[in-house]
């Protein structure tokens, strides 16, 4: 298969999802959840049917909690959505619903202060730009030997492309499961959005350590055709390595507790994605910066 | 010894490291006479409440600061530990400025009466005796378990430390004993005498932070305010209980700004289906490996089982504090552990084809891959490295888990592998070619 001579078709494909996602997180924003906006979740279960959401909404009503959602949880469970609570509030919004079903189990709740919340988005900016930092100081490093037909840096960038490619898309998908599934964004997301920043790069690397091998073997042979050796050879690896990452992620997405599932979905498009392109994307990349250069 | 008779023997040998790693690792499949060590759980996993509290230290010269923290943290503990929780965690945070304390309590029940304690003032309380009637019909409930929380044998009173004016030490009659006197307020002075003319004959408890210190008998109806306290102090701990008595509040205020309850149940659940999980994805990738790369992969198996061992030996040994994203984080380490296999394995297929014979094609896909598995592993491990740094404790568990899964596999991965080779010294047959999936 002749990777770089499809590369357009590639390029559009990417660049459309690129765009949608992108588009979808200027238009709808990120769908933070409490860990990031304060505020509390409150996950009971009742001994009963559960009452319906008019009634727990009214009997709510004489607390001020912000704006309440409620959600359906299992066959006897409520999530509680509201702003944050002290601990006496907590106590008293618990012993109002008690009215109604003596026998509530309160299975979760947390609640965060907004000083909080705002620490943690300054604190996960702070990592996501920390993390960039590095891989591209570490990829300069790995790279500086390069240099022909194209120079050192240029992988870097190159890589760095992917990279931002690797993480709009599954942004993007998460920004679409805010909007009409009602699903949040907590502080595992970000780490997950990290750790696929972290194999973005692995693959990317592995198929230009390859190239960068190739190169100094054919010394002088056209750039296109070792691109497209190296891709070939390392392709088999690139996608059994992202196969067995897939398959404890889905494992972890289908069996998996219910605290990380949307951290695994993160993760397995992360994945996907991330092998696709640093074999699609960004050794084509190469390809095409170095006919532009040489024009 | 020949070199292959000592390389056989240093693979038997990490055979039986990796059984007995995982007779350690897993207690219920294993043998009895290995030590038992629990793994430690999150308080996600285990059920359980974080607490964050903010200090607030404005009323305090910046010097005193530290010191006052330290203070804070050690009448906290002293109340926590009231609770009889298991290795409860209080720790002083600094954050932006801001003092902060964090308190981690696994498996209360009581949360609220928890958070009530942890926050209030020090608190002294007389407390009368509970009839005899009530006090059986509790000590019954809870000798099978219930009503735990409620004290047995005395009834809260209206009257506590705040009607308290002072409170100094003094030495009794006999010069030895060390006594605490109070003396109370106008409020208090006419609860404490109603108290103790209801109460003549009957034992009057005083309860400090919710333990009884000192239980005296009523004698007499008490006017003026004044009472006594003699526990069994040393002069030490009288001055100290004067010293928080008179001070009359946590040395430092606090409020809390974020709390996170897990019920044990919802925990529990949550931990189960993380490990089946765990076990499937094991499970898939063996077959994967062991499918795709034929003989090579069942040995890349063998290794993967003995880093899984190994891990969760080290999380024992550590401990490592276990959550549910870091059994995540775990559970992603075995699938990027035959990374390293996956990339020695395409080599060796490359160098056959390229002509080479079978032990040189296993030395070189030795041989080379490191630097590419070093390379490749790297970025992961500096975002491990970072997530651990900044992240919250939610993040860390991931972190650390991730961060040494990856370390671990990328060794275990490559010399537990070569080992096995080694060990078995194939010969270059038709049979080897074809267990090698060439």
């Amino acid at each position: 298969m002749d990777f770089i001579a499809l590369r357009k078709i590639f390029y559009t494909i990417s660049g459309a999802f690129v765009l949608v996602s992108g588009v979808a997180l200027v238009v709808w924003g990120l769908p933070l959840g409490i860990d990031f906006t304060g505020g509390s979740l409150m996950e009971l279960e009742f001994s009963g049917s559960i009452p319906s959401q008019e009634m727990v909404h009214n009997q709510l009503a004489s607390f001020s909690l912000g704006e309440v959602q409620i959600q359906q949880t299992g066959e006897r469970g409520i999530i509680i959505r509201m702003r944050d609570l002290d601990e006496e509030t907590h106590q008293r919004v618990l012993g109002s619903l008690r009215t109604a079903d003596s026998n509530i189990l309160e299975k979760r709740f947390v609640s965060v202060g907004p000083v909080i919340g705002g620490e943690l988005k300054r604190r996960a900016v702070w990592a996501l730009v920390l993390v960039l930092v590095m891989i591209i100081a570490y990829i300069a490093v790995a790279f500086r030997h390069v240099s022909h037909p194209i120079s050192s840096w240029k992988y870097g960038v190159v890589a760095i492309i992917a990279l931002i490619h690797d993480v709009v898309i599954p942004t993007g998908l998460f920004v679409y499961l805010g909007q009409f599934h009602g699903v949040e964004i907590n502080a595992l997301f970000i780490s997950a959005l990290l750790t696929i920043l972290g194999f973005s790069v692995h693959d990317t690397i592995v198929v230009f350590d390859r190239v960068r091998e190739n190169l100094r073997k054919h010394n002088g042979a056209n750039f296109k055709e070792t691109v497209n050796v190296s891709i070939r050879e390392t392709i088999t690896r690139s996608i059994n390595t992202s196969l067995t990452l897939l398959f404890v992620l889905l494992t972890l997405f289908f069996f998996g507790g219910e605290s990380t599932r949307y951290f695994s979905l993160a993760l397995i498009v992360g994945t996907v994605v991330g092998v696709y392109s640093s074999i699609f994307i960004a050794s084509p990349l190469l390809v095409t910066w170095q006919k532009w250069s040489s024009k | 010894m020949s070199q292959s008779v000592k390389i056989r023997i240093i693979a038997i040998l990490l055979l039986t490291a990796g059984l007995f790693a995982g007779a350690f690792a897993l207690p219920k499949a294993g043998f009895s006479f290995l030590p038992e060590i629990p793994y430690r759980l999150g308080l996600d996993l285990q059920g359980g409440t974080h607490l964050l509290y903010r200090a607030d230290v404005s009323g305090i010269p910046s010097v005193d600061v530290a010191e006052s923290m330290e203070g804070l943290r050690d009448v906290i503990e002293r109340r926590v530990n009231a609770f009889g929780v298991s290795e409860p965690v209080v720790q002083i945070e600094e954050s932006r400025g801001e003092q902060r304390l964090i308190v981690e309590l696994a498996g209360v029940r009581e949360i609220s009466e928890a958070i009530r304690l942890i926050g209030e003032t020090p608190f002294l309380e007389f407390r009368t005796e509970r009839p005899a009637e009530e006090r059986q019909a509790i000590l019954d409930a809870q000798a099978t378990g219930g009503r735990l929380g409620e004290d047995a044998y005395f009834i809260a009173t209206e009257l506590t430390g705040k009607y308290l004016k002072r409170a100094d030490v003094q030495y009794g009659q006999t010069g030895i004993q060390v006594l605490v006197t109070l003396s109370f307020d106008e409020e208090g002075s006419l609860l404490f005498e109603n108290l103790t003319e209801q109460n003549i004959g009957k034992q009057l408890a005083i309860y400090l932070d919710g333990l009884p210190i000192s239980a005296p008998v009523v004698q007499q109806k008490i006017t003026g305010g004044q009472a006594q306290i003699s526990g069994n102090f040393t002069l030490e701990e009288a001055r100290d209980l004067v010293r928080r008595l008179n001070s009359g509040a946590l040395p430092v205020p606090i409020t809390l700004v974020s709390q996170q309850s897990v019920e044990a149940s919802l925990g529990q659940a949550e931990l189960a289906r993380s490990l089946n999980a765990g076990m499937y994805g094991l499970l898939a990738v063996a077959l994967f490996m062991v499918f795709w790369y034929r003989l090579p992969g069942l040995m890349a198996v063998f290794a993967l089982l003995i880093y899984t061992a190994l891990l969760l030996v080290i999380f024992k040994l550590v401990p490592v504090t276990l959550t549910a994203a870091g059994v995540a984080g775990f559970i992603l380490s075995i699938g990027m552990a035959v990374d390293a296999n996956i990339l020695i394995f395409e080599r060796f297929r490359e160098e056959m084809k390229a002509g080479r014979t079978l032990a040189g094609s296993i030395e070189e896909g030795f041989g080379r891959a490191w630097a590419s598995i070093r390379d490749s592993n790297m970025s992961s491990i500096i975002t491990a490295f970072i997530l651990y740094w900044f992240g919250t404790s939610l993040i860390k568990g991931f972190a650390l888990t991730l961060g040494l899964g990856v370390v671990v596999s990328m060794f275990s991965a490559i010399t537990i592998t070569r080992t096995f080779f080694r060990a078995l010294k194939l010969p270059d047959s038709k049979m080897t070619r074809f267990l090698f999936g060439i």
